[in-house]
């Protein structure tokens, strides 16, 4: 089991741009791209650091995908660097192309990912970028849960050779993993061992499933949270050896309820492992302008709905055990 | 390499796209035969490459990239001919388990492709991205992109056309195939977008134009751009084809963009192309 403190409170995109600095000063390979976004991706301290390796694209995302994958071909590693919407539906068929399928070992790092983006509105709030991703054949779709989280996983992807989603986000949220880390692709984490029922939650969702846990301790409920910071390759045996513990299953993310996390630990439970699962998520609609946290409340994303997820979860396996 | 034997290789690679296209009873021969020339002189005359040791990153090589890449079976062709593969298997264009896609793959491991092309508009911005890194590589060579006229609708295009332009990507050489041809018929009727040449200028580019069917003037011309690469500019070439040709039936129209040639007109066609270097 993993160990976690809440020890400070900071954006999920600034894990980000810390990674990306020591990235410059570890490899003199990594190059950045950003179309127009620089302080937002927090991107800028590898701008004044290493100008030589910093290529500002202007708004064109299209053409900054191209460019990456002929900076992969060149013997480079690029990281590009846009909010989620623009680095996935505005460009997927130039990341299909030139980049999945033709195998290039591409960064593509995404920040503003999901609700949490706020008050700009459903036109930024996009929620259906994993689900695009962990389409492609060969591509890492990683989701991390803090600061610290999404620092190591920034350190990491480069050191890994393919093409990779980094998602992220804007607001500032517990940090609770620890600083020095290190950031295994494709290995589940277990904050919290629990016998009644599994939570398995990705990016900001982790620390709400963390309260969650606390809840459900206090009404008699054991609940194990694992923190699936990798989408794809998803840890099926972690998932399948918490289940086959608990007979149930919840999952939590920042993203629609069709495509994301959810659908990908479903198709594992139904193949491996059959169980009753709830889902917290967007259901199946756009967002809207607000603050993040009014609308965490109103999409139910709150640490109450995978409360409300897990005891119903729990009456269903009952139910199922009783007719059984 | 002399201009005479250019011109024998050229006669058997517009064979191969006509063979190839019949036995796959599919693909793109019109484009294909326009830009025959141009992709001789680059293969077997202009660029410096290493067809036996095909890298991925293209060290010290002047790298091509196809952004039109339905013109694929020239592309097999010369690459075939010039010794990346075995020219027996540009029998295998289009058929199940091959490595020669319909659209150029990286896939199956094809050596001299680098990335896949078919979705138009993206070889720029890939060929952009490529020459940069040699800057900072401080390689010497060139980085060439084709694309197609057609392909010009294409609002990526433009994006890296402004890019390579502002930021003075100076190692890159841009060729269009200005067949004014497309699927729908010319280009003047689909989406009739005016001269290239002072759209690429006003985006600071050099821009340089020939007869892509003219091998004398394909040379010149490529040697003057390989002159006025490295000076601050990006280089273009505005190449005027002729959709089709070397085969008569299949000229001044674009009617053969995307069709194959049945056993007759495969017949008819061969006819009047020589066999230089021996089919496949």
């Amino acid at each position: 089991m993993e160990k976690y403190t809440l020890s400070d409170r900071k954006d999920t995109r600034s894990g980000f741009g810390a990674g990306l600095l020591e990235l410059g000063k570890l490899n003199p390979d990594v190059v950045a791209l950003c179309a127009d976004l620089t302080g937002s991706l927090k991107m800028d301290a590898f701008e004044k650091a290493f100008p030589d390796r910093f290529f500002q694209v202007g708004i064109a995302e299209a053409n900054m995908m191209g460019m990456a994958a002929g900076f992969a071909i060149g013997g480079k590693i690029p990281f590009t660097g846009t909010f989620a919407n623009f680095s996935t539906g505005r460009v997927y068929d130039q990341i299909r192309q030139s980049i999945a399928y033709s195998g290039k070992n591409v960064k593509i790092c995404a920040s503003h990912a999901g609700i949490t983006l706020g008050e700009d509105g459903a036109t930024h709030q996009i929620l259906e970028d994993i689900g695009m991703m962990r389409m492609l054949p060969g591509m890492t779709v990683i989701n991390p849960c803090d600061y610290n989280q999404t620092r190591a996983a920034t350190l990491a992807i480069a050191a890994y050779k393919g093409p990779v989603y980094l998602r992220f986000g804007r607001p500032v949220v517990p940090v609770f993993t620890p600083a020095n880390q290190e950031f295994v692709i494709g290995k589940a984490l277990t904050f919290s061992e629990g016998s009644d029922v599994s939570v398995f939650a990705t990016g900001h969702l982790v620390w709400k499933a963390l309260e969650a846990c606390e809840i459900l301790k206090a009404k008699g409920i054991s609940a194990e949270i694992i923190n699936i910071h990798t989408i794809k390759p998803l840890d099926t045996a972690a998932v399948i050896r918490s289940v086959q513990k608990t007979g149930c299953a919840v999952t939590a993310e920042e993203h629609q309820i069709h495509g994301g996390l959810g659908d990908t630990i479903a198709h594992v439970l139904v193949r491996h492992h059959p169980v009753p699962q709830e889902f917290v998520a967007v259901q199946d609609t756009f967002g809207e302008s607000g603050t993040p946290e009014q609308l965490m409340i109103k999409y139910g994303l709150e640490a109450d709905n995978i409360v409300a997820a897990a005891e119903q979860v729990i009456q269903r396996k009952k139910l199922e055990l009783s007719h059984s | 390499m002399e201009t005479e034997k250019l011109k024998d290789i050229a006669s058997q690679v517009r064979r191969d796209i006509i063979r190839q296209t019949h036995g796959a009873n599919s693909g793109h021969p019109g484009g294909s035969l326009g830009c025959a020339d141009l992709m001789t002189a680059l293969y077997f005359g202009f660029m410096k490459h290493q067809p036996e040791k095909f890298d991925m990153e293209g060290k010290n090589q002047d790298v091509f990239f196809l952004s039109n890449g339905h013109i694929s079976p020239l592309w097999y062709s010369v690459l075939a001919r010039s010794g990346y593969f075995d020219s027996k298997e540009l029998a295998t264009f289009r058929k199940i388990n091959s490595r020669l896609q319909g659209h150029p793959a990286t896939h199956d491991g094809l050596p001299g492709i680098r990335v896949a092309s078919g979705s138009l508009g993206q070889g720029l911005s890939v060929a952009v991205g490529t020459a940069l890194s040699k800057k900072m590589n401080k390689d010497p060579q060139l980085v060439i992109c084709l694309c197609g006229d057609g392909e010009m609708e294409e609002g990526q295009i433009w994006e890296a056309i402004m890019y390579a332009g502002s930021k003075k990507v100076d190692n890159l050489l841009a060729i269009v195939d200005v067949n004014n041809q497309q699927i729908d018929g010319s280009v003047d009727h689909v989406l009739p977008y005016g001269d290239l040449r002072p759209k690429f200028d006003s985006f600071g580019w050099v821009v340089l134009q020939m007869d892509g069917n003219v091998m004398e003037d394909i040379l010149i011309t490529l040697n003057k751009a390989k002159a006025l690469n490295f000076q601050g500019q990006p280089v273009v070439i505005l190449m005027k084809t002729e959709m089709g040709q070397g085969v008569d039936f299949m000229m001044h129209s674009h009617k053969w963009h995307g069709v194959a040639p049945n056993e007759e007109q495969t017949k008819n066609a061969l006819a009047q192309l020589r066999e230089t270097l021996g089919d496949y």
